[in-house]
């Protein structure tokens, strides 16, 4: 897909530290950025809770959206699957572009088809067995073949390390897991419709320290297919598993760059203030 | 040294416990108050139901007046057709509408149709019942199984509306955005993920709602009438067991009045298996459903 012209100038003018006008792809061929946000606003009853986010997420990258409570993270993300869309006071404007569609011209179940999402709190749907949690998405989208559902189901839970911890009860309820372990269903149930992008709402925020860890360690793995963009309010977080960071504050993005950046010589004052605890 | 100015007095301690024995008291009390009236009526009516249930009263029509012996064969299948009938009805059209009340509808239509509902719940029945028979035996010409089934319907229906809604709004938001966050489409959502995750309570409201027709008696006097035979089809008058245990109960007869306790049992007990058995698929279809 070709990006537009003004996608090419949106993009070059966030943190890449290049001032040549960025190669829309990489080495391989593949597109170099995954989702392109142009002005994205989103309006509550007429009041902006984020204003104007332009951001290039890269393919294959983990970009990390950091910020203190309330200033638009989840919102932003939320917005990236069109999940505003069942609120009838929620309004989207702006671009969001995926592989250069913008994705609020296209069908709202298939955009979400294509950008997958992990919550904050494990939601595993309740009265389902741990299968029927995984192939969810498969089984209510039309797929019916048993043989192909028992495939992606393993592959899925395979790829969110929980397969060894479950495999021997597949039909128990997904309740019955630990709250790690359903987060990790969540992500398998995520994984199992083949998505472009997985974005994550501080996936780890209610889980215990050994669990964030295997949680952390899955993205590190999850980034080689998938391209994923996670909110956290954890900073050490962002610095462990992100390539990219946001910081966001009071429903504006206030900076884009490398990880490494961000957190070592972040060009922003209100960024500098944030990672060294000053607020927030 | 700071200055305690809340002393702990022995005077006070001494208090705060008889309060609180003296508040244990009154709340057990109000518990027993309630609970006995309900033991109460079962209880009496195992002691007076239990010597008329004998093979004849399942299996025989009743006899004419002044012969001892005969059953309430013909009202036990009334009920159940009757019932039945209405529950085909208003289950669906019930469940349905309480989707469209809690997933569907905007803020201000759904507190118009939750009034309705709720007003509906406090129409007594015996009104409803002359509405049936406004609306379908006038018509017609004569009582029949449906116009019963019809007002047992409209009595059903708001309940079943009620309790759906209020079981939907309590599944979290979180678990639709799941559904949906999947790529699955709205309706799928609600049908397959929301209303199984709400199926126990659903079925506590389609309970309700039998049980509460099933026992109904006013608005089956004005449209099913009663029938003292066998119904040929339902386009005639039908037995049913309220209509048949109020006949029973008035007249003047030793023997009747026996047999309309053992009515009344029967229809508690049919309450409870229907309960019990449907609880029992719920919970099995929860995890064996797909095979």
């Amino acid at each position: 897909m070709e990006p537009s012209q003004q996608q090419e100038q949106q993009t070059h003018t966030l943190g890449d530290d290049s001032s040549e006008p960025l190669p829309q792809s990489d080495d391989h061929g593949r597109e170099r950025f995954r989702i392109v946000t142009e002005n994205v606003t989103v309006l509550f009853d007429g009041k902006a809770a984020i204003r104007n986010v332009s951001i290039a997420i890269r393919t294959n990258k983990v970009t990390a959206i950091i910020g203190p409570s309330g200033c638009g993270k989840s919102t932003f993300l939320r917005a990236l699957n069109r999940l505003h869309d069942i609120q009838p006071n929620a309004r989207v404007e702006g671009r969001i572009l995926l592989d250069g569609e913008d994705i609020t011209t296209l069908d709202a179940t298939l955009v979400r088809r294509r950008i997958g999402m992990v919550f904050q709190k494990p939601n595993p749907f309740p009265a389902m067995s741990i299968f029927d949690n995984v192939v969810a998405g498969l089984r209510f989208n039309g797929i019916r073949k048993r043989s192909l559902l028992e495939e992606i189901a393993e592959e899925a839970l395979r790829r969110a390390a929980l397969w060894d911890e479950v495999k021997d009860r597949l039909r128990a309820p997904a309740t019955s897991l630990s709250g790690g372990q359903q987060q990790r269903l969540c992500i398998a149930r995520a994984l199992a419709i083949e998505p472009e992008v997985l974005l994550m709402d501080e996936p780890t925020s209610a889980l215990d320290p050994i669990a964030t860890a295997k949680i952390e360690e899955l993205i590190y793995e999850l980034k080689r297919t998938y391209t994923i963009v996670i909110v956290t309010h954890n900073m050490q977080q962002a610095a462990r598993v992100s390539d990219w960071t946001a910081f966001m504050y009071l429903g504006e993005l206030i900076e884009f760059d490398k990880t490494r950046k961000i957190f070592t010589n972040p060009s922003k004052r209100q960024t500098e203030e944030y990672i060294t605890g000053r607020f927030g | 040294m700071i200055e305690r100015r809340l002393q702990p007095s022995p005077w006070v301690e001494y208090r705060r416990r008889i309060v609180n024995a003296l508040g244990h008291g009154v709340v057990a009390l109000a518990t027993v108050v309630v609970l006995f009236p309900l033991i109460a009526v079962i209880w009496y009516t195992l002691r007076e139901g239990i010597p008329g249930l004998t093979w004849d009263f399942f299996t025989q029509l009743p006899k004419p007046v002044g012969e001892v012996g005969g059953g309430m064969a013909n009202a036990i299948v009334g009920s159940g057709i009757v019932v039945g009938l209405a529950s085909l009805v208003a289950i669906p059209l019930g469940i349905l509408a309480g989707i469209f009340i809690s997933e569907y509808a905007s803020a201000r239509l759904a507190a118009a149709i939750r009034f309705v509902t709720e007003v509906m719940l406090g129409l007594p029945s015996i009104l409803l019942g002359i509405f049936a028979y406004a609306v379908v035996v006038k018509p017609i010409g004569h009582f029949s199984a449906y116009a019963g089934a019809a007002a047992l319907a409209i009595v059903m229906l708001p309940i079943v509306i009620k309790t759906t809604e209020e079981i939907l709004r309590l599944v979290p938001r979180h678990i639709r955005e799941a559904g949906l966050a999947l790529g699955i489409p709205q309706w799928v959502v609600v049908l397959r993920i929301i209303l199984r995750a709400a199926s126990r309570g659903i079925v506590t409201g389609i309970l309700l709602a039998v049980a509460r027709a099933a026992g109904e008696t006013a608005p089956l006097l004005f449209t099913a009438l009663n029938n003292r035979f066998w119904h040929t089809t339902l386009d005639q008058p039908i037995a049913t067991l309220p209509v048949q245990i109020f006949t029973y109960a008035v007249a003047p007869y030793e023997d009747w009045h026996r047999q309309a306790w053992a009515g009344a049992l029967v229809l508690i007990g049919l309450v409870l298996v229907l309960s019990i058995v449907l609880r029992l698929v719920v919970s099995r279809t929860h995890f064996e459903h797909e095979q």
